[in-house]
């Protein structure tokens, strides 16, 4: 068995520590043992982006991270999206728009929608439809994905 | 979304609520099957067939069993050796001993990722690292790969039991043939003397994925008892609990499913494959819950895919644009055990059209692939691949429209179709007009090498049984219980035919999604039925709550029972009247709670029909087809939950669209799966698509006190031919093989 790894990062705003083993995903990590189920897992590989997680203000896919890896670094989950006061207006528009089915990818496509709106709030469709092309949906066919990240973009419909 | 349509005569249907479970999906809090942990939970692992086709001579799990942390280890000698025998499950037959036998191989492997042993250990890491300590020893035999070669006389035949069945007899020699079936009428022959033009083609598709994100999972427990719980991934709880009975022979009373959220399953996560094995991992490990997740390689390898297929057909039409005859062969890939959708693609093909002369043939074939699933209307896209085609040539041939050839054959109400039954109500012709008189086809089509095509597509829908229950609150809400499992929005779609029933808003009904032992039996969620046909029960819900609480005004008002009415959510008589929550209110001052429930098995399902239209454009030297502009034009019968109805469509496009240009499944000469990830196996993404524009037309279907007819499966029907038409208009070349990748197009263009 290997020894395990004590890790300290900021997870949605708290501190928190964890024990890992240095072979373990963020993605399980968050799963198994900080119990943070809103990231899924689609394809452990990086294709799908379902696991979609914020890290130093840069979207990643928890899969792809190693656990040990966030030591000392700042990171945002689906759980840390909404605010006490409400939920995010991208979360808001996904259920006005309709854009989710089964909402699987669902806390991927907001996690990722988020880190695209922080960099640039104003996305024209061609920009939504190039950043979240590391998410699948199956469901949708991504029309309604799109309006509703427009939607909640600053971007005039 | 355009709805063509009177005013919507509904306060509830035909709006668009938030849906009930929506808070949930968007803050990560919903809990799908990977999601669940219990105490002293273990993980589960799969080894997988590396051979097509192997005789399994031993196999060695001594060393697994030492390894620290390991608690259990099963094979197929831990299953009940089934008889082959056809059983009725409320959701089909089955062939039990290939049910078995596909969730764990006995004396054979027949594809490759075919799931050989499972273990059971603390964690995932020891699950996976067991596996290696497992020696299986293999006589590989050669694979069969291609449906036509399997046919032949001297094929490797897979399953030594299989006989033919041949129009409803079974035959007497060893095949790959599992079925052979035929559809005729009128003379073929008359038929094509009278045509000006016959157009014959052949065409081949390839297994492509339903292509779910989340994958297949199950937890289960096994109680010392006997007494078994499985929570799941599902689509249907009820079918669940039926498989597992069937192959590990206990009582259906023994077993409580208890259906997770679920991520996706378009037709694939109907039949097991986890469940059974983490019931016996359970019961060998010392009763311990055991938890078994598929990763995406294991999901494309072994669970899903639709048959690919060979098709080839022959149509005629006279010089006024009849369609004088049709001629149809439709061979269709089953993978390992029998059961490919020929049949459905059989009454796909030609039914949108007046056929009088028409044969249709088809074959249900074994090969070494997984054993296909259904897949949002099963064999439907395939067979349309090839028809509309030739319906778009015969339409070239004669000089007309596309969409008017099709209105000069499009069949009717009352019209017969080749296999003897009539169509019923149903709303192809208003499609056709529809799409013909769309911004989308009145546009022009600008810039080189662009290209429209059209295609339409029909689905039967179905029926089948559910169940539903309510219970009236003290503040004037409705809880109601009802066993479809909810995948795109139909907690709500159902909520929303209650309220409407009861005169309340959606937002005042509570829906639940209950397990097997909490609420009446209930299909699964495919078939298009959800909304339909646990809409009956829900509806026949309704009208028992409205019985009970005209009981309840009748005592408040020391009236007969028959003097209270009720209408848009009101109770009144000659000189009172109290709203629904007013009454309810009141129920603790006349008899107590509130309850109804109903169970229906409705029959009045109606067909649905789509016509599409595609813009393309092709780049000649890349061979790469990009997607400008779609339309789907369908009859819906009523838009119950429009947002949804119209989600339907898009996603059913999105997927037609990707088996029309990328997927497919790619076999090396040993039939292993080459390209068993998502990097490989090509879905599209948002940035290959456009917005994808919908028209809603609603017939209303007589079957429905609504008019719902399913709306989830046509729409993957279209795609593929609409597409091929669009490539042809842009670059004059036929494609008759799928996908439509660059390779294909740029070997067309040679």
């Amino acid at each position: 068995m290997q020894s395990k790894t004590h890790v300290t990062a900021t997870i949605n705003s708290e501190e928190v520590e964890f024990l890992c083993e240095p072979r373990q995903s963020l993605l399980e990590v968050l799963r198994e043992t900080l119990g943070l189920m809103g990231a899924k897992e689609g394809c452990n590989n990086g294709n799908c982006g379902a696991c979609s997680v914020i890290l130093d203000g840069r979207l990643v896919n928890s899969c792809l991270v190693l656990a040990v890896e966030i030591q000392g670094r700042n990171l945002t989950t689906i759980e840390g999206i909404a605010t006490p006061e409400g939920l995010h207006p991208l979360q808001q528009k996904f259920i006005e728009h309709a854009a989710l089915q089964c909402g699987y990818c669902t806390p991927g496509f907001i996690v990722a929608s988020k880190a695209l709106l922080d960099q640039n709030p104003e996305p024209s469709e061609h920009e939504v439809r190039a950043w979240l092309a590391g998410n699948l949906c199956r469901c949708t066919g991504y029309d309604r994905i799109v309006k509703a990240v427009l939607d909640a973009a600053d971007t005039p419909l | 979304m355009a709805t063509l349509e009177k005013p919507n005569q509904y306060k509830v249907i035909g709006t668009s609520p938030l849906r009930h479970d929506g808070v949930d999906k968007v803050t990560g809090r919903a809990a799908f099957g990977a999601d669940i942990r219990l105490p002293g939970m273990l993980y589960g692992a799969v080894l997988r067939s590396p051979h097509a086709h192997a005789k399994i001579l031993s196999i060695d799990t001594s060393e697994v069993e030492k390894l620290h942390g390991v608690h259990a280890v099963v094979t197929a000698k831990d299953l009940p050796d089934l008889e082959s025998r056809v059983v009725e499950l409320g959701e089909g037959v089955i062939n039990r001993k290939y049910q078995s036998n596909n969730v764990l191989a006995r004396d054979k492997v027949l594809y490759f990722g075919h799931a050989v042993a499972a273990v059971a250990a603390t964690s995932l890491h020891v699950a996976k690292e067991a596996l290696d300590l497992i020696r299986v020893e293999y006589e590989v035999l050669s694979p069969v790969l291609d449906v036509r070669k399997a046919m032949e006389t001297g094929s490797p035949i897979l399953l030594e039991d299989l006989r033919t069945d041949e129009f409803g007899k079974k035959g007497e020699t060893r095949t790959n043939i599992a079925g052979h079936y035929k559809d005729a009428c009128g003379d073929v022959e008359k038929g094509f003397r009278e045509a000006k033009f016959i157009v014959e083609r052949e065409f081949v598709t390839k297994m492509v994925h339903q292509g779910y994100i989340e994958p297949q999972n199950a937890t289960a427990q096994y109680n010392p008892d006997g007494q078994i719980t499985i929570w799941c991934s599902t689509q249907g709880s009820f079918g669940v609990r039926e498989q597992v009975a069937e192959i590990l022979e206990v009582p259906v009373s023994d077993i409580r499913v208890i259906p997770m959220e679920i991520g996706g399953g378009f037709g694939g996560k109907i039949g097991v494959y986890l469940e059974p094995l983490a019931v016996l991992l359970s019961r060998k490990s010392g009763y311990r819950p055991v938890k078994l997740t598929m990763d995406r390689s294991e999901v494309l390898a072994a669970t899903g895919p639709t048959s690919g297929s060979y098709i080839k057909i022959k149509m005629g039409a006279d010089a006024n644009g009849r369609i004088t005859a049709a001629e149809a062969l439709l061979v269709y890939e089953a993978g390992a055990y029998p059961g490919s959708p020929v049949g459905a693609g059989m009454g796909v093909i030609l039914a949108p059209y007046r056929i009088e002369n028409g044969v249709v043939e088809g074959y249900d074939v074994v090969v070494n692939k997984p054993r296909t699933a259904a897949y949002r209307a099963p064999g439907g896209t395939n067979a349309a691949f090839a028809a509309e085609t030739v319906i778009d040539e015969l339409a070239e041939r004669l000089g007309l429209d596309p969409i008017e050839f099709r209105l000069l054959n499009a069949s009717k109400e009352g019209d017969r179709r080749v296999n003897g039954s009539a169509h019923k109500r149903i709303g192809f012709v208003e499609t056709l007009q529809a799409a013909k008189e769309s911004a989308h086809y009145q546009a022009p089509l600008t810039g080189p090498r662009t290209g429209r095509g059209v295609a339409s597509g029909y689905w039967g829908n179905y029926g089948g049984k559910s169940s539903a229950s309510a219970s009236v609150n003290e503040d004037g809400t409705v809880s109601l219980l009802e066993g479809s499992v909810d995948i795109g929005g139909t907690r709500t779609s159902l909520a929303m035919q209650l309220a409407e029933t009861l005169g309340i808003p959606a937002e005042d009904v509570r829906p639940v999604v209950a397990d097997t032992d909490s609420i009446g039996y209930t299909e699964g969620t495919y078939g298009s039925r959800t909304t339909f046909a646990t809409g009956w029960a829900v509806y026949e819900t309704a009208k028992g709550l409205i019985e009970k609480l005209k009981e309840r005004a009748a005592i408040l008002w020391e009236v007969e029972k028959d003097k209270v009415n009720f209408e848009n959510g009101v109770f009144f008589s000659s000189e009172e009247k109290l709203t629904f929550k007013e009454l309810a209110e009141k129920l603790d001052e006349t008899g107590g709670p509130v309850v109804a429930s109903a169970a229906v098995q409705p029959k009045g399902y109606g067909p649905g029909f789509a016509t599409h239209i595609v813009d393309v454009e092709v780049d000649p030297e890349t061979g790469k087809v990009d997607i400008l502009r779609y339309t789907a034009v369908q009859d819906v019968g009523k838009a119950i939950y429009p947002a949804y109805v119209e989600s339907q469509i898009q996603g059913g496009v999105a997927q037609g669209i990707g088996w029309g240009l990328n997927e497919e499944y790619l076999y090396d000469e040993q039939g292993r799966l080459l390209n068993a990830s998502w990097l490989d196996y090509r879905m599209p993404v948002a940035l290959d698509l456009p917005m994808i524009d919908t028209i809603l037309i609603e017939v209303a279907n007589p079957g429905h006190p609504y008019g719902a007819r399913g709306v989830g499966e046509v729409p993957i029907v279209p795609p593929p031919a609409a597409i091929a038409n669009a490539i042809h208009n842009a670059i004059g070349v036929r494609l008759t093989e799928l996908p439509m990748s660059p390779a294909r197009v740029v070997d067309g263009l040679k």
